[in-house]
């Protein structure tokens, strides 16, 4: 789960990371009164989406006045950001930090995650602040240093030291960067993070370190026991499929083409998606409706792939393993007369009971649901029906 | 033969008072798996299903002599569990469970450093030797006897992979699936590395998706030590970055852990990568023929 800028500072502060005065406002009048209640000189206007690249996409800005506090935030607030982490559609702004500005005399990045290979938490650091930290990785890896941690002793305080100097920090503020490096770490452990990231941690002109941007994403197998962190959920800044779908149990992703598929098990599910990709279709959605079969499920699943008016057709990939094939497709015939098909629907099934799934696929008077022989000719089936629909609809 | 489990792997079952576990616990035994105990705090001395339950793993295993463990409490006490199979020196456990926190994970890893036992999971289906041992929930009729080995980083992906094997003719040794988390135990090398020793191994099928880079360290791994042809297939080609493909470990985060990279990782070490789920089986058996072992490899 991802959470916004003012909500991860509000969270790192907590845990003592250095982050400036700053205040969310909701609408041009909160931007205003905040920037009052700050009363410095220079404020920042920051758009808050959960997606980097915001200041290159307009959406942070440097107000030296009231007067420009509130033409940015008229400006920002319900504009559509597209970055690069947004996709081509981009996010609407609803939110805004409003925050005192600092003299930065250099900028840096600092982050903790998950190392698979090494199954710890990583601490990496680069004096390359302020930029793309994967552009630094891909054109100089050597500017990217690395302390790997110890879960039964916590971040050491050498290995702090030994990154703030190799960072190039000045040693006069090395004290300062070892105690934000502690309680960012101490945050990422308490909040069970899967990231946390500083970019940039400046440097101010009179030498204070600062976390000035804060991102925190959180394991979501941990939430439960964090509902201070659930609760700062946004979901305007989901995909109501997505959610939809997540309070089924389903794992969903929106994929944009006209061709959805249903599948049990997420490897399978993803390699559905590619075979339909492979025969020339182009898949709406990634749909793993898991082992459960119920009418009810995937009813429910059907209804969330035809809340997309894009698809034109529906390929149902199920291997039967410990769920019986004549259960599933009792279900999917229950369930398509339940929803009402408008698309059609191709149905491969395989595994336990296989026979007796097919007869009733077979035997159904839905004359939407259509049994496939195999998973090929089922995936090369959908892709010819979904074009032959959209011929029609040209023609 | 097979790996990591056979005809004498003892199985205690954590948490075998669920409801799934008593279902599984029973498929396990219809399979021929000597499941000897199970284990619930608060139900030890009672029997299920002719399964005897102890409140401690450890005194479970000091009563039955169990060797290995399979786990399906709930998430957050699976980690725990772990801990617990660990610390009562099995050689083998197994974690059913899914959505365990990473952190516990990272744990985990750290207090099993050192130590003896294996683990292989969590979020993962299992292990399987065929006409030998069913640790877990993969359906056991699916499996024949034969020479091929199978590698899967996803559950419903092995019985697939299984299944077009079996109707092509093409028995296997073993098929285990290491999960679809970020940190586990069991990975590709390791059983990569217990394939390769497997006298009655001939050739090993290795499902990847994306996500990490275990599948590249792999194909290294292939490339220098394996002896036996190896099979390759990689979902989620069309995955878009950031976007978690159902599995906690499937997502491409920066730039890294692309099907691509994974497919040239594998191409470039000289193994073959199926085109197409539906193409596993083919493939594998265009190798075998290549590597004229399709006879030989031809059991069913």
């Amino acid at each position: 789960m991802n959470i916004h800028e003012y909500q991860g500072k509000s969270i790192l502060k907590s845990y003592g990371v250095v982050v400036p005065n700053g205040k969310a406002a909701f609408s041009v009048e909160e931007a205003v009164a905040a920037a009052k209640e700050l009363g410095t000189k220079v404020c920042v206007v920051k758009a808050q989406i959960h997606a980097g690249g915001r200041g290159k996409a307009g959406g942070v800005k440097v107000a030296k006045s009231i007067e420009e506090v509130k033409a940015y935030a008229s400006e920002i607030l319900g504009k559509t950001l597209v970055t690069h982490q947004t996709g081509p559609a981009g996010k609407v702004v609803n939110r805004l930090l409003i925050e005192e500005g600092c003299d930065i005399k250099k900028e840096y990045y600092l982050s903790f995650v998950i190392d698979r290979n090494t199954a710890r938490v990583v601490m990496m650091g680069s004096e390359e602040g302020g930029m793309d930290i994967e552009a630094v990785a891909d054109t100089m890896p050597e500017k990217i240093i690395k302390e790997y941690i110890d879960p039964l002793v916590g971040l050491a305080s050498f290995q702090a030291k030994r990154m703030a100097f190799k960072m190039n920090f000045a040693p006069a503020v090395v004290g300062q960067v070892e105690k934000l490096m502690g309680a960012l770490y101490k945050a990422f452990m308490a909040k069970d993070c899967s990231l946390a990231e500083i970019n940039p941690l400046v440097v101010t002109n009179d030498d204070k370190v600062i976390a000035l941007d804060a991102k925190l994403n959180f394991d979501d197998s941990a939430l439960y026991r964090h509902p201070d962190v659930a609760e700062l959920r946004d979901e305007s800044e989901e995909d109501p499929k997505e959610h939809d779908a997540a309070k089924e149990g389903f794992s969903y992703v929106t994929l944009g083409g006209n061709v959805a598929c249903m599948v049990n098990g997420a490897g399978l599910a993803m390699a559905t998606v590619d075979i339909i990709k492979h025969y020339g279709g182009e898949p709406a959605n990634f749909l793993d409706v898991g082992g459960d079969s119920s009418v009810e499920k995937i009813a429910k699943a059907f209804k969330i792939m035809l809340s997309d008016d894009q698809v034109k057709g529906i390929f149902v990939n199920i291997f039967g393993g410990i769920n019986k094939c004549d259960v599933i497709a009792g279900g999917v015939v229950e369930a398509a007369k339940i929803v009402g098909l408008t698309v059609p629907v191709v149905v491969r099934l395989e595994g336990t009971n296989v026979k007796e799934g097919r007869e009733i696929l077979r035997t159904a008077d839905v004359p939407e649901v259509i049994l496939a022989e195999s998973m090929e000719k089922g995936a090369q089936k959908i892709v010819e029906l979904v074009a032959k629909q959209n011929a029609k609809l040209i023609g | 033969m097979g790996i990591y489990v056979d005809k004498n792997t003892k199985v205690v079952v954590q948490g075998v008072t669920g409801k799934t576990a008593l279902f599984h616990t029973k498929q396990m035994r219809d399979y021929g798996t000597n499941v000897v105990a199970g284990v619930t705090p608060g139900k030890g001395g009672q029997v299920v299903d002719g399964v005897p339950v102890y409140n401690t793993l450890q005194e479970a295993v000091d009563t039955t002599g169990a060797t290995a463990s399979v786990i399906y409490v709930p998430a957050k006490f699976a980690a725990d569990a772990i801990l617990e199979a660990v610390d009562a020196k099995l050689d083998l456990v197994v974690c059913i469970t899914e959505h365990i926190p990473v952190l516990d994970m990272v744990k985990v890893r750290r207090y099993m450093e050192g130590k003896k036992t294996r683990l292989i999971g969590p979020n993962c289906p299992g292990i399987l030797t065929s006409d030998e041992c069913k640790i877990g929930i993969i359906p056991g009729y699916i499996h024949k006897k034969g020479h091929v080995g199978v590698i899967s980083r996803s559950g419903t992906l092995t019985y697939e992979a299984v299944y077009q094997l079996t109707t092509s003719g093409i028995g296997q040794t073993t098929a285990i699936g290491i999960g679809g988390d970020p940190i586990k135990g069991t990975d590709f090398i390791d059983a990569l590395e217990a394939f390769n020793q497997d006298p009655d191994t001939e050739a090993v099928m290795l499902i990847g998706e994306i996500g990490g880079t275990a599948e590249e360290e792999a194909a290294e791994w292939i490339h220098k030590n394996m002896k036996k042809p190896v099979v390759g297939f990689i979902s989620g080609r069309q995955a878009p970055p950031g976007k978690r493909m159902g599995h906690a470990g499937a997502i491409i985060s920066g730039g890294k852990g692309t099907a691509a990279d994974k497919i040239k990782a594998l191409n470039a070490a000289g193994i073959q990568v199926a085109d197409t789920v539906a193409h596993m089986g083919e493939t594998m058996i265009k190798v075998l023929k290549e590597n004229g072992i399709y006879d030989k490899c031809k059991t069913c």
